[in-house]
């Protein structure tokens, strides 16, 4: 990327942790896939789809996929709302509600799920007064959707503080000189700079909610056909010592996932080259 | 930005009208209150429900003990791991040009979009009891799977990239003027690594640790399929909580689950401490 990186080869070091880095890989990325697929490919092509595609699995892909994405809409909302105000307003608080949007990630996923589900029965605080207005969140889909939204906001506000705080503030204000409404000026300044990590946000959160099993476990009912994700019924299946079944689904949802993973990449860096920016460098 | 001193108390053309700012604030707290804080809340006030007393038993319980010193063997060996990966790898990738350099990247990112179930089910499919070398390791007395081994495996696999993820950003970050003068000046590797580099970027290894501490104490879905939740042997805090709900005791749950709380708050608190 620049000219002086080349020329750094005098730095020491190269070849112990490139080999490091390498194993690492390999032991911790290469071998876990390739096991899945060696173990997939064992299998038949009509058991495979036996196991991996019959109605119950397809049902919980549905809810998987449909939770992930509503979620991901839902966080990459309320995550720039999070990240507007953090970057743009001064309040008091305002350090403390920054450090404390990251607790759902800090948090271990059992006692997010647990403390969602203690939140939201029909019985409970916020819970109550929902299931009166007819929502019940706890044991149904929505209380997914709630689980993963919430896993997905510090996701979404951490791609875009850098990106608000270090808004080009020039442009900005040229288009409200210019006479642009704020409105306009967020539409059509604004939004587009921010696009790329809007998208990252989005992704990480879509990802996070595929493969997500402990708050979902808690506040989901698990019910078969109707509130059974995914990676629940890869648990249940190892449970069942179906080994094949479980590598099957788990295949599934890995080209699944692993293909959205891709697309969303690509769109991401055609927004940033559409945004002017220099394709963001994935951390 | 603007010179004049009107500016601090009129309203710039690019701040929000004043209504807006209102409802935008008042939204994303309600939006902050309802998910994160009230929830969190929740746990705290359902630990202390039936007094200290419960709380104090619940915590002090023999599989309690157990399973929080299980937890601390486990960070005890995935910390090491993370640090030592994240070290050599952002020395690596950070600060040198090579062939794979790109794929390296994506392959850290990937433990992240796979299910930490799936996770889990490559240990069980490679030493597990139905597979060759997991039965060769049973018969010899060393079992992975529904052990402490397969539970260390697990949650180093799930948080590996966490730290490298940290500091690969920063040590790009640093100026290349610094090390080219120390190693001109006769430091070695070693020397420039330990002396100027990771003091240099000591927020994002206190960050990168944090979470990657956060992330391996509280790990659930890899580790349950690994542990086969033993009570007192193989289970981690997160599988107890877990266990206890089950049992019907969600008193004995949230008091568990405080600690977590607790450890959570305080990963944030040295973070934010470390950022100042």
């Amino acid at each position: 990327m620049t000219p002086h990186r080349r020329r750094r080869r005098a730095l020491p070091g190269l070849p112990l942790t490139l080999s490091i880095t390498t194993t690492g890989a390999l032991l911790f990325v290469v071998t876990p896939l390739a096991t899945i697929l060696a173990t997939a490919t064992r299998l038949s092509n009509g058991s495979f789809a036996a196991v991996a595609l019959n109605a119950r699995a397809l049902a919980a892909y549905r809810l998987t996929f449909g939770t992930a994405l509503s979620a991901s809409a839902l966080a990459t909302l309320s995550g720039l709302l999070l990240a507007w105000v953090i970057t743009r307003y001064r309040f008091p608080g305002r350090r403390l509600l920054d450090a404390l949007i990251d607790l759902p990630y800090a948090l271990p996923t059992a006692v997010l799920g647990l403390a969602l589900t203690a939140a939201y029965t029909t019985t409970s605080l916020l819970g109550a007064p929902l299931a009166a207005l007819g929502l019940h969140v706890a044991f149904t889909p929505a209380g997914i959707t709630l689980a993963l939204t919430t896993l997905g906001i510090p996701l979404v506000v951490r791609a875009l503080t850098p990106v608000l705080a270090t808004r080009p503030f020039d442009a900005e204000e040229a288009s409200a000189v210019l006479g642009a409404t704020r409105w306009q000026t967020f539409i059509r300044v604004t939004l587009p700079t921010i696009t790329p990590a809007l998208l990252t946000g989005a992704a990480l959160t879509f990802a996070r909610g595929i493969g997500e099993y402990g708050s979902v476990v808690f506040i989901a009912g698990n019910m078969p056909f109707r509130t059974e994700v995914a990676p629940l019924l890869i648990m249940t299946r190892i449970e069942e010592f179906d080994d094949g079944a479980a590598t099957a689904i788990a295949t599934t949802l890995l080209a699944v996932s692993l293909t959205l993973l891709l697309v969303i990449a690509r769109l991401e860096r055609h927004a940033a080259i559409r945004a002017g920016l220099s394709p963001r460098t994935r951390q | 930005m603007m010179p004049t001193t009107r500016a601090t108390t009129r309203r710039r053309p690019t701040d929000d009208a004043p209504v807006i700012r209102a409802a935008l604030l008042a939204l994303a707290v309600a939006i902050f209150a309802l998910l994160i804080a009230a929830p969190a809340a929740i746990v705290l006030a359902g630990a202390l429900h039936l007094g200290i007393g419960h709380y104090a038993h619940a915590i002090a319980d023999p599989s309690t003990i157990a399973a929080a010193r299980l937890t601390l063997v486990v960070l005890a060996y995935a910390i090491p791991v993370n640090v030592v990966f994240g070290v050599a790898a952002a020395w690596s990738i950070a600060r040198f040009d090579f062939p794979g350099r790109a794929a390296l990247v994506v392959a850290l990112d990937l433990p992240l979009a796979v299910s930490p179930v799936i996770s889990g089910l490559v240990f069980v499919l490679l030493f597990g009891a139905r597979a060759p070398l997991g039965a060769w390791l049973i018969a010899h007395r060393t079992p992975i799977v529904f052990a402490t081994p397969g539970i260390v495996l697990a949650t180093v696999f799930v948080t590996f990239p966490f730290v490298a993820r940290e500091l690969i950003p920063a040590f790009a970050s640093l100026e290349t003027s610094v090390d080219e003068a120390a190693i001109v000046s006769g430091a070695t590797g070693w020397q420039l690594l330990t002396r100027i580099t990771l003091p240099s970027v000591r927020t994002a290894v206190i960050s990168g640790v944090a979470l990657a501490a956060a992330r391996a104490a509280g790990e659930f879905g890899a580790v349950a399929v690994v542990s086969g939740s033993i009570a007192g042997r193989t289970n981690t805090l997160p599988l107890h909580i877990a266990s206890l709900y089950n049992a019907g005791d969600s008193t004995g749950a949230f008091a568990v689950a405080s600690l977590l709380v607790a450890l959570a708050l305080i990963t944030l608190a040295i973070r934010w401490a470390s950022e100042r």
